[in-house]
């Protein structure tokens, strides 16, 4: 089944959405800070990518100019694409990459509060979009705002129309940010850290939700998040980013398994585990460099176990280890192998 | 190890309640928000005591209780068999300074305009016996090396360090004063993943070093489980079970504890299928105005008549030997 897949897949070309070479820096008083080194990804109808990265790696800086939402200046794009169903949306003009935004790919945010506008009802939220966008009726779009909140599990949700965002608890407004962010039926969700702000029974709830929803209206979804844990329990493929480049991409099995950079490896071994009570955490000496002031060779080098001089004169290419996985290591064979580490 | 320690910090009974008033100028009280609603624990030398919760729970209510910046609406805290809420003059200077606390936000609680140099050194002005005049900065770069900061960066001021170096800071300075007991309020929630592992290291190191207590306030539940001795969860303002972290990881028979368990994302895709989530409906009831009897039964499954009528006590319960709060306390094993 899978080969048919690939195999459409093929036929066509092109992914769902696929990033190329993506680069971004951002123009500041003190000088150019390199945010994005050349990020690539892509994303299929149904899956779930995560983009796993510390503060600072550029893993919501890739997803805000997927939407288009940078602030350019300071932000400029020197180099790179970004395919919507092989379609370049940086070469898009204005007016048609808007109507690909939030219809075709559409995103929520860390924070709902400060997403939501405090001083409209949330059913006028919800229902914006379907008049200004698609030029329902006032109350055609109230009635598929009721239906969009039925859909996310809000209870009672024709009685909390009129509610505004300051009614709702922290697990409902981030659900209200969903179903406003699936009212144009959207092909391409991006969550920016769903999850973060809430309790960990309301984190469970709303990562049910949208696995059942990207299954339901096969969406391809892309997980921005720095929690390990959570990526584990949903996640399809995973891209670990640092300094601006993805430094791993693997299928999530794979990668928790065997990780293939020291980053990840690092990663995995420093966070506590629930079920497990070690004795003295293992760490990443130092601190994720200065986006203005960028390490030579690979970025990874002033903090790694491992580094040799090689690591420290040449940056390392993404390397292809097969099955879909790359490490953009000098030792990626041997961190797989285990014969570093 | 650490049951074997005296016991220096006993709570009994504490409540905080928040009036809710109404009107401007004749303010009527017409509610209270029961934020800590009878908690009681013991704290023992050289152990940590964690606290989970979520959001709303009142482990930072809890937190302020202890330092003494609220003050309680019944209840009492001792330290070392003196009554911290009646103490005054040189007896609660000396409270000031056996209890200090970090910080969650290593951001907002370091304040811009001071050199790193002057925080760290700051508790000494108050505190001028500790640490005589001519002496003080050498004891402040004593404290920088201690927490794993290079000493030259006296001078220097916030803005120039990292999250992680910023709550260094922040632990220096709750060291300053030679304290028995270090409340921590999620002292590593604001930090990223690599950074968080440091500062955890570095908190236990010192708590061996120095014999402190902690009181280690937290919604991580993986973290806590890695820095406790012990660790009592919060509900709505009570504790509903409390025990070593063995007993609440191994062995919780609250349904709550078990719920907020099995929530955790455990970073090991593996354990996808076979990983029993307890889905819990709805959200936190409002501490204003918390459900009757057991505050838990509005999202219970187990709950029944006897949950709405009479409340659960945090008492031994006959299937465990550890105190929780539920009339049907079961073991169950969530934790793969």
């Amino acid at each position: 089944m899978t080969d048919i897949h690939v195999e459409t897949e093929r036929v066509q070309g092109h992914h769902l959405l696929e990033v190329k070479d993506l680069f971004v820096e951002f123009h500041t008083r003190d000088g150019v800070a390199r945010v994005i080194n050349g990020v690539s990804y892509h994303l299929d109808p149904g899956e779930t990518l995560a983009v796993l990265g510390e503060s600072g790696s550029g893993k919501s800086v890739t997803a805000q100019a997927i939407m288009g939402i940078l602030d350019m200046p300071p932000a400029k794009i020197p180099k790179g694409q970004i395919l919507y169903n092989g379609e370049d949306l940086l070469k898009m003009p204005e007016d048609k990459r808007r109507d690909i935004r939030g219809q075709q790919i559409s995103m929520i945010f860390q924070d709902a509060l400060s997403a939501l506008n405090p001083v409209f009802s949330v059913g006028w939220q919800i229902s914006e979009t379907l008049r200004t966008r698609m030029g329902m009726s006032k109350a055609d779009a109230m009635k598929r705002a009721v239906e969009l909140m039925d859909q996310v599990k809000i209870p009672a949700a024709k009685a909390r129309l009129k509610d505004y965002p300051h009614q709702f608890s922290g697990g409902m407004r981030q659900r209200v940010m969903i179903a406003m962010s699936l009212a144009m039926d959207p092909k391409v969700l991006i969550a920016d850290e769903p999850t973060t702000a809430l309790d960990v029974t309301v984190q469970a709830q709303i990562m049910d939700l949208l696995a059942d929803l990207r299954r339901d209206l096969n969406m391809g979804m892309i997980l921005i998040t720095h929690d390990l844990g959570v990526v584990a329990d949903v996640a399809d493929r995973i891209a670990v980013m640092y300094a601006g480049r993805i430094i791993e991409h693997a299928d999530v099995r794979a990668l928790y398994k065997q990780p293939a950079h020291p980053y990840t490896k690092g990663l995995l071994e420093s966070i506590p585990r629930l079920d497990d009570k070690g004795t003295v955490l293992k760490t990443i000496k130092g601190l994720p460099p200065n986006l203005m002031r960028l390490p030579t060779g690979c970025k990874y080098h002033p903090r790694c176990p491992y580094t040799q001089p090689i690591c420290v004169s040449d940056e390392p290419r993404s390397l292809n280890l097969g099955n879909g996985r790359t490490s953009a290591c000098h030792f990626a064979k041997e961190m797989l192998s285990g014969e570093l580490g | 190890m650490a049951n074997l320690g005296e016991s220096i910090l006993q709570v009994d009974n504490l409540v905080k309640h928040f009036p809710i008033t109404r009107g401007i100028l004749f303010k009527k009280k017409v509610g209270a928000v029961k934020a800590v609603d009878g908690v009681s624990f013991e704290l023992h030398k050289g152990e940590t005591l964690g606290i989970v919760g979520e959001s709303g729970c009142g482990k930072s209510t809890l937190a302020k209780l202890l330092m003494r910046l609220e003050h309680p609406t019944a209840g009492r805290a001792t330290l070392h068999g003196k009554d911290i809420f009646k103490m005054s003059g040189s007896e609660l200077r000396r409270l000031r300074r056996n209890v200090q606390m970090v910080m969650q936000d290593p951001y907002t609680s370091l304040n811009p305009r001071m050199t790193v140099g002057d925080i760290i050194g700051e508790p000494f002005e108050i505190h001028p016996e500790v640490a005589p005049r001519g002496d003080r900065e050498r004891k402040v770069q004593e404290l920088l090396e201690l927490v794993g900061l290079s000493p030259e960066h006296i001078n220097r001021y916030p803005h120039q360090f990292s999250g992680g170096q910023r709550q260094r800071i922040g632990i220096a300075r709750a060291l300053a004063l030679k304290p028995e007991v270090i409340v921590c309020d999620e002292p590593v929630s604001a930090l990223d993943v690599s950074i968080q592992a440091q500062v955890v290291n570095l908190l236990e190191s010192l708590q061996n070093e120095l014999q402190l207590s902690y009181i280690f306030i937290a919604h991580d539940l993986s973290v806590v489980r890695h820095i406790s001795d012990r660790v009592g969860v919060m509900y709505l303002g009570k504790i509903v079970e409390i025990g070593t972290e063995d007993e609440i990881y191994n062995r919780p028979t609250h349904p709550y504890t078990q719920a907020l368990l099995s929530a955790v994302p455990v970073p090991d895709p593996m354990a996808r299928e076979h990983r029993e989530i307890i889905r819990l409906e709805g959200d936190v009831p409002s501490p204003a105005d918390p459900p009757s009897g057991c505050r838990f039964r509005t999202r219970c499954w187990k709950a029944q008549e006897k949950c709405a009528l009479e409340e659960p006590l945090l008492i031994r319960r006959a299937v465990e030997p550890h105190p929780s709060a539920c009339h049907f306390a079961e073991l169950r094993h969530v934790v793969a």
